[in-house]
C-alpha cells in the first residue's frame, strides 16, 4: 500500500509543478514531455485521451505510460486505434503482464501495443470483411465483418469513438502479434 | 501467489492510471529539463552575422525565406510563386510575366522544396531552385540579388513535388510529378481510367552553367504511380538519380486507405548518363507540349514569358536500362543519398524501419538481373538484393534523413516526433531527441552535399500548438536548431518560421555574402521606359495609355504634380529610383490601386499600371521611410472627366499660384 501512496504523491508532485522556466546564471529550465502535455480543454479529445478518460482502458492507459507511448498516440496521427478493454487484458495468461510491464520488457510491450495501432483512420464504413492491416509494429491484422459485426483477428469490436487524431476501437482480447503467439 | 502479483500490478497500473486521469484535469504541469549552455550557442551578439544563411521554403505562401543560423532571425522573404503586395512582385508590369503559366496568370503556389546549386557536389552559393507543387512549375533565385529570375512551367504534371532535387554539378534539376494525369489527345478520360491512361512524368531540367538558364533537356514517361521526393547520385553514384514513389497500388479515390495497401512502394534509380546517351543516339521522341518558360532580365528589370510548344520524351518501358524499381517499405517520402553516394535511405512514412540501400548492390543487382519481376514494363529489383541494412524500429513514421560529416544520419519520425541519429554504415541508431511537434523535413547544413557542413540540424515542424504564445486558430510554424557538433544532440533553440516550412538549405554565410548585390547601376538600367535623371522625367499620351516616366530621389517624386489624365485611360507609373547608395529603396502608392503598391531598389525601374476610376485628385507617395523628409515625397494626379480640355502637363517645384504654399 505505501508503494501505491508514493506514486501518488510523484504524481501529485508533478501536477502540482508550474511551467514556470527558472533562469540562472548558464542554466535555463524548459518545460519536457511531447503533444500530449498541451493543455487544450477546447479540442475534440485525441485517441490517448479518450482512452484516459474511459474507466474501462485503465490498465491499456498504464501500458501505454509504461511503453513512453502517450506522446506518439497524441500527435497529429493518424490513427486507429484497437483499445482492449481492462478486462481484455484479464483474459492474459497468469504472469503476462507482469514481465511485459518490467522495464528491461519495454521494447516487447511497445511491439504489442504498437500491434494495437494503425496509421490512418480506418472508419466503420471502410471496413470489409477479411481487410489485412499492417500495423505500426509491423505485423499484419485481419479483419472481420459480417451482419454489422467487426472483429480483428477474431477479437470482437465493442464499440468505436472518433478521436480529433483518430479512431479508437474497444475490442474484448488483447492482440498478440505472430512472434508472441 | 502469481495471480496475486499480477492483481497487484494491475491494481497499480489501475492507480497509475487514476494518478493520469487526475493529472489530466488540471493545471497539467509538464516537469522540466535543463537546457544547459544552449543560450549561448544560438547568441549571435548584436551587429555580429551568423554562421549560415537558411534557405527555407514557406510552403502555402508561395515564397522562400532567409534565416540566419544560428539565431534563427528572419532576414527576408523572396516572393517567387505568389505575389507580393508588399513590393509589387507579381503586381508590377515587370513581374506579371513572371508568373504566367499555360493556365494565363497563376497569382499563387505552393513551395516545398529548396536545392542550393551544387559544384562537384559541394554548394557553389550561386542558386536556390525551388518548386510549385500546385500549377507545376520550378523556379531559380539569384543568390547574388536574392530575386526570382526564372520559372519554367512542366507539362505532363500534374503537380510537382519531386522536385527540384539537382545532380552534382548543377547539370539537372528534377521535377517529378505528384499526381499522375492522363496525358497529350486522351485527357477527357474516366477518371476510373488510371491503370490505363495516367501517366507520371519525370522531367529532367538542364541548366546552363554559365547563367543558370533552364530547360527541359528530356522527360521521362513513368508508370502511373505518385513520385514524392528525390536525390541524385553522387561520388560514384553521379550518374543516377533516386526518387521515392507511392500509390503503387494506382488508387484514384481515398488515398488514405487505398494507397497505403501494399507493405512496400518502390524507389526509381534513374540511369540519367543511359538517358543521355538515348538522346545522343536519337531515340528520343519530340511531343507537343504547352508550357510557360518566364525569365528575367537584370538590365530591363523585366520578365519575359515565352509560351513553348514541344518537349522531348524517352520511353523506359521500351528503352528498358535507363529505370528500375527497388521495392521500399510503405509509402516512402525521403530518398536520401549519403555523402558518399554509396547509401540510399529510403523513409517510409507509415513503416517503423528505415531500408538503407547500397549503390553498388543495386548496381550488381542490375548486372546480375537478380529482378523479382516487372512492374508496368519495369524491372523491379529484389529488395534484398539491393539493401546494405534495416535500421529496425527507430521510430515512427521516418519521413526525411539528411547527413552529417561523420557518417552519421539524422532521420524526422513525424508520428513519433523525434530526430533519431544514426550511424549509416552500423545502422545504429546513437540518439534521439524530441521535436516539438511532429516534425516534417529537417536540414543539416550541407545535408544533402557532397561534404555536410554539419553543426546543426534544424527540424522544420508541421505543429505548433503550446510552443508560442497564442494568436488564436491559426499559428506560426515552429521550428527547433539542435547542436550536433557533439555525440549527443542538444536543443538549442526553439524559433517560429513564416509560411509552412517544408524543406530548407543551410549554407555558410562567407559562400553568398561576398557577392551579395548592393544596387543596381543605372548606366546599366536598359528599361525602355527608365528616366535615369530628372531631367527625363515626362509624361507621354499614347492613346489612352498615359506614361508617367518618374523619378525617386530623397525626397520628391519627378514629376509631382499631374495633370491631363482623363476617365478611361490606363496610367503608367514608370518609377526609377535614382539612389545609388545601397538599402534605400523608395516605394510608391497611389490612392484607389487595385493591385499593390511597389518598392524599388536603387537604379532599378518598376512599373505600376493605375486606372482611375472617378474624377477627382489623387495623391502618391514614396512608402519606404528613406530620409528625414520622406513623409514629404509625394503628389498629385488630377483626373478629370472624359471629354475634358485639361492639357496634359506635369512639373515638379513649379509654383502656379503664388497666394499658397512656398511661393507666398
Amino acid at each position: 500500500m505505501k508503494k501505491y501512496i508514493l506514486i501518488l504523491a510523484v504524481f501529485a508532485m508533478a501536477c502540482g509543478q508550474q511551467t514556470a522556466t527558472t533562469e540562472t546564471a548558464a542554466v535555463t529550465e524548459v518545460p519536457a514531455g511531447g503533444q500530449s502535455n498541451v493543455k487544450d480543454d477546447d479540442s475534440q479529445q485525441d485517441v490517448v485521451k479518450i482512452a484516459v478518460n474511459s474507466p474501462d482502458h485503465t490498465t491499456l492507459v498504464a501500458a501505454l505510460k509504461a511503453a513512453e507511448y502517450v506522446d506518439a498516440l497524441s500527435n497529429a496521427g493518424p490513427f486507429t486505434v484497437f483499445a482492449p478493454t481492462n478486462a481484455a487484458f484479464d483474459k492474459l495468461p497468469a504472469g503476462t503482464l507482469e514481465t511485459l510491464t518490467k522495464p528491461e520488457n519495454k521494447e516487447q510491450l511497445r511491439t504489442i501495443l504498437e500491434y494495437h495501432v494503425y496509421v490512418g483512420v480506418l472508419t466503420e464504413t471502410m471496413i470489409q470483411d477479411g481487410m489485412k492491416l499492417n500495423q505500426v509494429s509491423l505485423d499484419n491484422v485481419t479483419l472481420g465483418k459480417k451482419d454489422g459485426k467487426i472483429t480483428v483477428n477474431g477479437a470482437n469490436v465493442l464499440g468505436s469513438a472518433r478521436g480529433s487524431n483518430g479512431i479508437v476501437y474497444i475490442i474484448d482480447t488483447v492482440l498478440l502479434p505472430p512472434d508472441n503467439k | 501467489m502469481k495471480n496475486k502479483i499480477i492483481s497487484r500490478v494491475l491494481t497499480a497500473l489501475v492507480v497509475i492510471a487514476s494518478a493520469i486521469v487526475w493529472q489530466s484535469c488540471k493545471p497539467k504541469a509538464p516537469a522540466t529539463v535543463s537546457m544547459g549552455d544552449a543560450a549561448s550557442k544560438a547568441f549571435v551578439p548584436p551587429g555580429k552575422y551568423d554562421e549560415f544563411y537558411n534557405v527555407v521554403s514557406g510552403g502555402f505562401n508561395g515564397q522562400m525565406s532567409i534565416y540566419g543560423l544560428p539565431s534563427g532571425r528572419l532576414f527576408r522573404i523572396i516572393p517567387v510563386f505568389s505575389q507580393f503586395p508588399e513590393n509589387g512582385y507579381g503586381y508590377s508590369e515587370e513581374t506579371i510575366p513572371m508568373l504566367n503559366t499555360s493556365h494565363g496568370f497563376v497569382p499563387w503556389d505552393d513551395l516545398h522544396h529548396i536545392a542550393l546549386s551544387t559544384t562537384s557536389g559541394q554548394h557553389d552559393g550561386r542558386w536556390a531552385f525551388a518548386n510549385a507543387n500546385n500549377t507545376p512549375r520550378v523556379a531559380r533565385v539569384d543568390m547574388k540579388t536574392f530575386k526570382t529570375v526564372e520559372i519554367l512551367e512542366l507539362p505532363h504534371s500534374g503537380g510537382n513535388h519531386s522536385s527540384p532535387f539537382i545532380t552534382e554539378n548543377t547539370e539537372y534539376v528534377v521535377a517529378g510529378t505528384r499526381f499522375s494525369v492522363p496525358v497529350g489527345d486522351k485527357t477527357d478520360v474516366p477518371i476510373s481510367s488510371f491503370k490505363e491512361n495516367f501517366k507520371g512524368y519525370i522531367s529532367f531540367i538542364s541548366v546552363d552553367p554559365a547563367d543558370g538558364k533552364m530547360k527541359i533537356a528530356f522527360q521521362l514517361k513513368t508508370p502511373g504511380v505518385s513520385f514524392d521526393l528525390a536525390r541524385a547520385g553522387k561520388g560514384k553514384s553521379h550518374g543516377w538519380f533516386f526518387f521515392s514513389t507511392y500509390n503503387t497500388e494506382q488508387a484514384y479515390t481515398l488515398l488514405e486507405v487505398n494507397a497505403s495497401q501494399k507493405d512496400k512502394d518502390f524507389i526509381m534509380a534513374v540511369n540519367w548518363k543511359k538517358a543521355e546517351e538515348y538522346i545522343k543516339a536519337g531515340k528520343g521522341q519530340t511531343v507537343k507540349a504547352k508550357y510557360a518558360h518566364n525569365e528575367w532580365d537584370e538590365s530591363t528589370h523585366t520578365g519575359v514569358s515565352n509560351i513553348m510548344d514541344e518537349v522531348l520524351q524517352l520511353d523506359p518501358a521500351e528503352l528498358k536500362d535507363i529505370i528500375y524499381f527497388i521495392p521500399c517499405p510503405k509509402s516512402p517520402h525521403g530518398c536520401d543519398t549519403d555523402p558518399t553516394g554509396e547509401y540510399i535511405v529510403g523513409s517510409g512514412k507509415l513503416a517503423a524501419l528505415i531500408p538503407v540501400f547500397s549503390f553498388t548492390k543495386i548496381q550488381q543487382a542490375i548486372a546480375n538481373k537478380d529482378f523479382e519481376g516487372e512492374f508496368a514494363g519495369i524491372p523491379v529489383i529484389k529488395y534484398e538484393a539491393a539493401l546494405h541494412g534495416e535500421v529496425k524500429k527507430p521510430g515512427l513514421g521516418p519521413l526525411h534523413t539528411e547527413f552529417d560529416e561523420k557518417g552519421n544520419a539524422y532521420t524526422s519520425f513525424f508520428v513519433s516526433s523525434e530526430i533519431v541519429k544514426w550511424n549509416v554504415q552500423s545502422l545504429e541508431v546513437l540518439d534521439r531527441v524530441p521535436t516539438y511537434y511532429s516534425i516534417g523535413h529537417l536540414s543539416v547544413p550541407g545535408g544533402p552535399t557532397a561534404k555536410p557542413h554539419g553543426k546543426y540540424v534544424v527540424a522544420y515542424n508541421k505543429i505548433t500548438k503550446d510552443r508560442y504564445l497564442p494568436t488564436g486558430p491559426e499559428l506560426t510554424q515552429s521550428a527547433q536548431l539542435y547542436d550536433i557538433s557533439g555525440d549527443k544532440m542538444q536543443l538549442v533553440l526553439d524559433f517560429p518560421t513564416t509560411g509552412e516550412p517544408h524543406y530548407a538549405e543551410s549554407i555558410p554565410a562567407e559562400m553568398v555574402m561576398p557577392n551579395s548585390q548592393k544596387i543596381y547601376k543605372l548606366e546599366e538600367n536598359k528599361h525602355p521606359y527608365a528616366a535615369l535623371g530628372e531631367g527625363q522625367a515626362k509624361v507621354e499620351r499614347k492613346g489612352k495609355e498615359v506614361h508617367v516616366y518618374m523619378t525617386a530621389i530623397r525626397s520628391h517624386l519627378t514629376p509631382d504634380n499631374i495633370e491631363g489624365v482623363k476617365l478611361g485611360d490606363d496610367v503608367y507609373f514608370h518609377v526609377t529610383n535614382l539612389e545609388q547608395d545601397w538599402d534605400v529603396p523608395h516605394g510608391f502608392a497611389i490612392k484607389g490601386a487595385n493591385n499593390a503598391e511597389l518598392l524599388v531598389m536603387p537604379g532599378e525601374t518598376a512599373t505600376l499600371k493605375w486606372k482611375p476610376l472617378t474624377t477627382g485628385i489623387f495623391p502618391f507617395y514614396c512608402t519606404d521611410f528613406c530620409s528625414a523628409l520622406h513623409q514629404e515625397m509625394q503628389g498629385y494626379i488630377r483626373v478629370s472627366p472624359a471629354g475634358s480640355n485639361v492639357p496634359l502637363k506635369f512639373s515638379t517645384g513649379k509654383i502656379e499660384d503664388q497666394s499658397s504654399g512656398a511661393g507666398q
